[in-house]
């Protein structure tokens, strides 16, 4: 096959390339730039938009041996990543920026690019099992369950999944960083990326402030409907948030207080205890079924984030979306996440039987 | 392998390869009082003149450097300052909104760090100073230029500037002219004294020489401040110790590549007629940048520059290496991203085509095979590049 290998300059995606190499692909290496004015986005070495995360991509791909391109996305990414990560918060919801890259970006612009430049899969250095059995993919949580990305892998449709390759699946993180060292690829030890790639400092409340400015509102308590503070935007908050909420009084009982929903219109946050903070239903939209959609009520694990936030449930597929009952309530779920349904499978890996984007909670 | 890309740089002529290797095995500082100096010193001063001889300049012009940036850097800023030095109203820069980044970002530098006021010489369609573009840029201000920069010929479109009209007029106003003709050495006759101008970049790499080493002209009477200071070699103009078998190698490469230019200016000039033929065959809609091919006068023998409606630049690139035909999207920019050329920009080009553009450059070791494999497999990689552009359109006017 002819293979597109995206390559971020990580030692996870240079392993990824390296395999496929291996495997007797034809592989050419791509370093997408996703920043308009590189090296701007985060310095050091823990993203994927420098200019030395471009060099180090190369330097890799010169020691599989394989041609390099560096390719611009900054359009695409601002637009489709960025600005919809700003629009969501500004909205009252929580979106995963990552979960949008892969949907949007590595499998959809650079799916496309690839597959009219004559490209039959593209590559990358993601911690999920991919198989396809029956023309139906299979995507399975990782053999290294700490690294697991099923969840943000989750939401591409099975035809990108058809032309997607994750040659780390069955693999752990300390092996792949031997098997770099092995290979002689220099980003060996480099450090795992976090957060959030174009949010260089962490600090995504200052980001989404420079981004939407002060949008004032009060802090409500969420059963009496006092107004118990001023906030600068709805932005600044998601739920199930403890800390920063700048109230000063304690609540009656002395109970921590949570953020328990946002209302972006009025600029409301409502803020309550913990004991209202808890989940059981969610009703969840825009769903992607790798094969077959849900057939009746489905006992699964439900996961809400990327890391954490699963708890048992029954699913069940309902017109244009999903109705998930939860066996035991769930802290901080909100909508614009991403709820992943998974069948356990402790053999092969839990098997992902669906997502879609949470609408409401109760 | 088909290498279409000797305007990146062209491979070293085999004398110039014997003559570093020769000299490589010797020892000897050219500034030492011994023998061995001695004996180094000689081939400096004997490759000082052959450079002198090949571009109708003096021995005491000639400024070895490390290469074409350097000469520029060098050239730009050094004239700058010592013509603020002797009049500090001497602010303005006027500098050709087509040259190379040795050119133009040491020009920006200068006007964000040494106070220097710029006026970008426009170009016309095909790449090229107008006289009287430069005339009106003088004329707004005579007395408060302190330099002029315009390139003899120009590295992404080929386009040959009118260097001797653009020296007179300079000269009628006493402002330096410096001229960046690293492509220009070895591919059309460059004579320094007669061009008029004061300072003149060249390179070994883009000549046949050896990477790093090239050299300033630089007319005695243009005062000039140095880049780098130390031991006063080069006039003091150049300080550091000189790379003998650099020079010596590089010297020899000036001679040989300017006693042949018309062989292969005539040879490699066909060959590029072959090539533009074969890429209009095969991709009728192509457009060819720069100077019409009715004016052979007016460019570099070896460069070919076109536009693909409807590709992406690193599509095409990219589809053509993996057919084994190396060429370019013009310069190269640090992160690898390609941006849309200056040059084609500055010609009147749209981002898009700008973007969408290849350069093809011929040099001494091209054959008519190098251009029957690009006539092999241009057709389908344009139509290959095409689709990917479309696809990329659609898919993203669905969204907006």
């Amino acid at each position: 096959m002819r293979v597109l290998a995206a390559m971020s300059g990580g030692v996870d995606s240079a392993v990824a390339a390296a395999r496929a190499v291996e495997a007797g692909h034809d592989v050419v290496g791509v370093h997408l730039a996703l920043s308009a004015k590189p090296g701007t986005l985060r310095t050091g070495s823990r993203g994927c938009c420098t200019i030395e995360d471009a060099h180090d991509a190369r330097r890799a791909a010169d020691i599989l041996g394989i041609p390099f391109y560096v390719w611009d996305f900054a359009e695409r990414f601002t637009e489709e990543v960025v600005e919809t990560f700003v629009g969501e918060y500004a909205a009252g919801r929580t979106p995963n920026p990552c979960v949008t890259c892969n949907e949007k970006i590595k499998f959809e612009a650079l799916l496309d690019k690839a597959m009219a430049l004559g490209f039959d899969a593209v590559c990358t250095g993601h911690y999920a099992r991919l198989s396809v059995v029956d023309d139906v993919p299979q995507l399975r949580r990782s053999a290294d369950e700490g690294k697991d990305q099923s969840y943000v892998l989750a939401s591409l449709t099975p035809e990108q999944l058809r032309h997607a390759m994750f040659p780390l699946g069955g693999s752990r993180k300390p092996d792949v960083r031997a098997e770099a060292a092995e290979r002689g690829l220099s980003v060996a030890q480099k450090p795992d990326s976090h957060d959030i790639c174009f949010i260089p400092d962490g600090d995504t409340r200052k980001f989404l402030e420079s981004r939407l400015g002060e949008r004032p509102g009060d802090l409500v308590d969420a059963e009496t409907g006092a107004v118990l503070g001023r906030h600068t935007g709805v932005h600044g908050f998601t739920i199930g948030q403890r800390k920063g909420l700048g109230i000063d009084a304690p609540a009656p009982d002395g109970r921590p207080r949570y953020v328990l929903a946002l209302e972006p219109v009025s600029g409301t946050v409502k803020v309550g205890s913990s004991r209202d903070l808890g989940v059981e239903r969610i009703e969840a939209d825009r769903p992607v079924w790798p094969g077959a959609p849900l057939e009746g009520p489905t006992e699964c694990v439900v996961q809400v984030r990327a890391h954490g936030g699963t708890a048992p449930a029954v699913a069940e597929a309902v017109e244009g979306g999903v109705s998930i009952r939860l066996r035991e309530p769930l802290h901080g779920v909100a909508p614009g996440q991403v709820a992943v349904l998974y069948r356990t499978d402790a053999a092969a890996g839990d098997l992902v039987l669906g997502s879609a984007k949470i609408a409401s909670t109760a | 392998m088909t290498y279409l890309d000797h305007a990146a740089t062209t491979p070293m002529l085999p004398d110039a390869v014997t003559a570093m290797s020769e000299a490589l095995s010797t020892v000897g500082n050219a500034s030492s009082l011994h023998s061995s100096g001695r004996r180094a010193r000689r081939v400096v001063e004997e490759a000082r003149e052959a450079v002198a001889e090949a571009l109708g300049a003096r021995p005491s012009e000639v400024i070895f450097t490390a290469g074409g940036t350097e000469s520029d850097n060098l050239a730009v800023k050094g004239i700058y300052w010592a013509r603020t030095k002797a009049d500090p109203a001497r602010r303005r820069v006027l500098a050709g909104a087509v040259e190379h980044h040795a050119v133009l970002d040491a020009v920006s530098w200068l006007a964000s760090h040494a106070d220097a006021e710029v006026t970008w010489l426009e170009v016309d369609a095909t790449g090229r100073v107008l006289p009287e573009t430069l005339r009106a840029a003088i004329e707004s201000g005579p007395g408060d230029v302190a330099l002029a920069t315009v390139m003899w010929a120009n590295n992404e479109v080929g386009t040959i500037n009118p260097l001797p009209e653009l020296a007179a007029i300079c000269a009628e106003y006493d402002i330096p002219l410096h001229t960046d003709a690293v492509q220009a050495v070895g591919a059309v006759e460059v004579d320094f004294g007669a061009s008029g101008a004061s300072a003149l970049t060249l390179t070994g790499h883009k000549l046949g020489g050896p990477y790093g080493v090239g050299a300033l002209l630089l007319d005695r009477d243009t005062p000039c401040e140095p880049l780098l200071h130390g031991g006063g070699q080069e006039r003091e103009v150049r300080s550091g110790t000189l790379d003998v078998p650099a020079i010596h190698a590089f010297a020899t490469a000036v001679r040989s590549s300017v006693r042949n230019r018309q062989a292969t200016f005539d040879d490699i000039g066909k060959l590029r007629d072959d090539l533009v033929a074969a890429v209009l065959h095969e991709v009728p809609d192509a457009i060819l940048n720069g100077v019409p091919a009715d004016d052979p006068a007016g460019r570099l023998p070896g460069i070919a520059h076109f536009t693909f409606p409807g590709c992406a630049g690193d599509s095409l690139l990219m589809l053509l290496d993996a057919k084994g035909i190396e060429c370019s999207t013009g310069s190269a920019c640090t992160a690898g991203v390609a941006e849309p050329s200056h040059v084609l920009l500055a010609m009147g080009a749209d981002a898009a085509s700008a973007r969408g553009s290849l350069r093809f450059s011929l040099g001494h070791t091209s054959t008519r095979d190098d251009v029957d494999a690009l006539a092999r497999e241009l057709r389908g990689v344009v139509d290959r590049a095409r689709q990917a552009g479309l696809a990329g359109m659609r898919k993203h006017k669905q969204e907006v």
